[in-house]
């Protein structure tokens, strides 16, 4: 390989395939230190380059496939909801670029539920796909965050939402804006009856996102160097005409300034996910939890109920199986 | 007064109404009808260029610099108010105004966003910018407000959330969140009245209401014509186009099940006649208050947080 692979092979891969589907021998170059990343290394490395630690952004399904036990969990199908509702149009039309997105992605909208057990203990994730329109809250991911919240109340499970997300949909309009009150009701609920709700703040989590649920959390975990914050930096910059303070916005610097409860890495988070649950709910979570990313490996039917004790039926949230990735 | 662009031709009427008015002090001849004729053409040109207001001309009057802001609404509708200060963290931000008060006879808690009128109260209360103190303290209100069994009402003029590095690193999200969790969280009735921009995370916070209202010619989004244009448009001079595509009006918010009601201003918006938009506020917060006084404080909770769990939810067109 040389520098040819990264600059043309990309381009080319693009037209032939879903970005999904790039093959092992590929080269990427990570953003923050530029330094060559073999692509299956970077897979294996849970996207954190192998150089510089750099946390890169995480496929949905990638990130569900770390988190839960044996690398199970069951998707479940979200109710519709309002499509747009304003019949938008900017430069395109919101309803084209909903269908690239869906075509892009493979998901119905920016958030995928899913349920599983995390140490042996069960637990109910809403996790964010920033390829998906920039993971922007509309009445779909919103409805996705109340779907999660339900079904976290009826496995009396907890929580845990991990964010990435340019903040509001403005193709809905008033209707995304709303969504800021909708799912700080949902999550509201969680931590009503007692249930541990677990943000997990990753790169980027801004704008109406952040100044709803996902602020809102029992315990805020911030992935490393994630972009955080409320309004964009550079609306910032023009605001003040200053230059911004290093560091401005990230993980460490919410950290320093109390927003978050710790700045975890990547290959670490599992681990400590499944610890904070047990000792919220007074449980000994499973002793095989570990750090590293979990085998792959083809699902059984034993599999799919896992550790986990069965699920209830959801009468309205029928679960199906998580299509997950086909095996290469 | 300050005229907007479409209203020059008005301007210009009134203008030589002004004029003919300074003549008939000194002469007094025959200029009373055509005044009288003038000033009829100018209520038909109000009444024909306020009756059809694009999304873009709305958005001008929702920022009218003379149009009634939250200090002039208190002034008007609250007796014995009594200002409160301060998030008890960190500072006061007076781009948020509350207090207690008595709304016709009755205790209320008071809290809006204020904008300023001229350079100096402009400065003084950031321009309606509110920092993470000022969401702090409109939460300290509601919950004194919920504690004592007072209904809040709040007021939301903004053009947005102040985007400053100070109000980041105090937690300017966590700070609207919480804001709005409080609205959900009342079990006191919540009367929310959009008096002129409701500017996206800076609004909502103040604004998740059993019931909430706009004045007719108010705007509400989730982001600015002029930002969603540079950004959807990449090109700031669309924000025509935005405005319109956003759907901002108390009309097509109404349409889409948003808001709960329009408060009717007078002809001309509500800054040609203040009195006048003061009274019908009362009348229609006074009639929903009577309504929600009367319902118990956990149905008042949960009728509000079921509200706001139905918005975007299928059914709407
Ligand atoms: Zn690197």
């Amino acid at each position: 390989m040389n520098w040819l692979t990264n600059f043309v092979r990309p381009k080319i891969q693009k037209f032939r395939k879903p970005a999904k589907e790039v093959p092992d021998n590929l080269w990427m170059q990570c953003p923050k230190c530029s330094e060559m990343v073999f692509h299956r290394e970077l897979e294996k490395n849970l996207r954190v380059c192998t150089h510089c630690g750099h946390h890169m952004r995480m496929p949905v399904r990638d990130r569900l496939r770390m988190l839960f036990d044996n690398a199970q969990w069951t998707e479940i199908e979200l109710q519709p909801v309002a499509v747009d509702p304003l019949k938008f149009k900017d430069r395109k039309r919101y309803a084209e670029r909903l269908k690239d997105a869906q075509a892009k992605t493979g998901l119905l909208d920016a958030v995928v539920v899913g349920h599983g057990a995390m140490g042996g203990l069960g637990a109910v994730v809403a996790a964010f796909e920033f390829d998906f329109m920039g993971g922007s809250m509309g009445a779909a991911v919103g409805e996705a965050l109340v779907a999660a919240a339900e079904l976290a109340l009826l496995q009396e499970a907890p929580l845990i939402v991990i964010p990435s997300s340019g903040g509001a949909r403005m193709q809905e309009g008033i209707l995304s804006l709303m969504q800021m009150a909708r799912t700080t009701v949902a999550v509201t609920k969680v931590r009503e009856r007692g249930l541990p709700y677990i943000v997990v703040l990753t790169d980027p989590t801004t704008g109406g996102v952040t100044a709803s649920f996902a602020m809102l959390g029992d315990v805020a975990i911030a992935e490393p160097g994630a972009v955080i914050g409320f309004a964009g930096a550079r609306v910032i910059e023009q605001t003040i005409r200053e230059k911004l303070p290093e560091g401005f916005q990230r993980s460490e610097y919410l950290m320093q300034h109390g927003m978050v409860d710790m700045v975890v890495p990547r290959h670490e988070l599992r681990a400590r996910l499944v610890q904070l649950i047990g000792l919220l709910l007074h449980k000994n979570p499973s002793a095989d939890v570990i750090n590293m990313p979990p085998q792959r490996r083809k699902r059984t039917e034993r599999d799919k109920v896992g550790a986990q004790p069965p699920d209830p039926t959801v009468p309205d949230l029928d679960p199906y199986e998580s299509d997950g990735e086909t095996e290469k | 007064m300050h005229f907007l662009d479409f209203e020059k031709p008005i301007a210009e009427l009134e203008g030589k109404i002004a004029e003919l008015r300074h003549l008939s002090d000194s002469d007094g001849v025959n200029i009373a009808e055509e005044v009288s004729r003038l000033q009829t053409r100018v209520d038909k040109d109000l009444r024909s260029a306020y009756a059809k207001l694009t999304p873009w001309q709305k958005t001008q009057v929702a920022r009218h610099p003379d149009r009634p802001h939250t200090l002039d609404y208190i002034k008007a509708l609250i007796d014995d108010f009594m200002p409160l200060a301060g998030d008890r963290t960190f500072a006061e931000d007076a781009a948020v105004v509350g207090g207690l008060g008595r709304f016709k006879g009755r205790s209320v808690m008071i809290i809006g966003l204020e904008k300023g009128r001229d350079t100096e109260t402009r400065l003084r209360h950031n321009f309606g910018m509110a920092k993470p103190e000022g969401y702090r303290k409109a939460k300290r209100l509601m919950e004194l407000a919920d504690k004592f069994g007072i209904p809040v009402i709040t007021l939301v003029d903004t053009a947005g959330a102040y985007p400053g590095v100070d109000a980041e690193e105090r937690g300017q999200a966590e700070a609207i969140a919480r804001c709005v969790e409080t609205c959900l969280d009342l079990r006191v009735p919540l009367i929310s009245l959009i008096i002129g921009e409701g500017g996206s995370g800076g609004a909502i916070a103040l604004a998740a209401g059993n019931v909430v209202l706009m004045l007719e010619h108010a705007i509400y989004s989730v982001i600015s014509p002029e930002g969603c244009a540079s950004i959807l448009w990449r090109d700031g001079d669309q924000a025509k186009t935005a405005a319109e595509a956003l759907k901002l009006t108390a009309q097509d918010l109404e349409r889409l099940a948003v808001i709960d009601g329009i408060v009717a201003e007078p002809l001309g918006g509500a800054h040609r006649a203040p009195e006048a938009v003061y009274s019908a506020v009362r009348d229609t917060i006074d009639m929903h208050l009577n309504q929600l006084v009367r319902i118990d404080g956990g149905q008042l909770r949960a009728r509000r947080r079921d509200k706001f769990l139905q918005m975007g939810r299928a059914g709407l067109e």
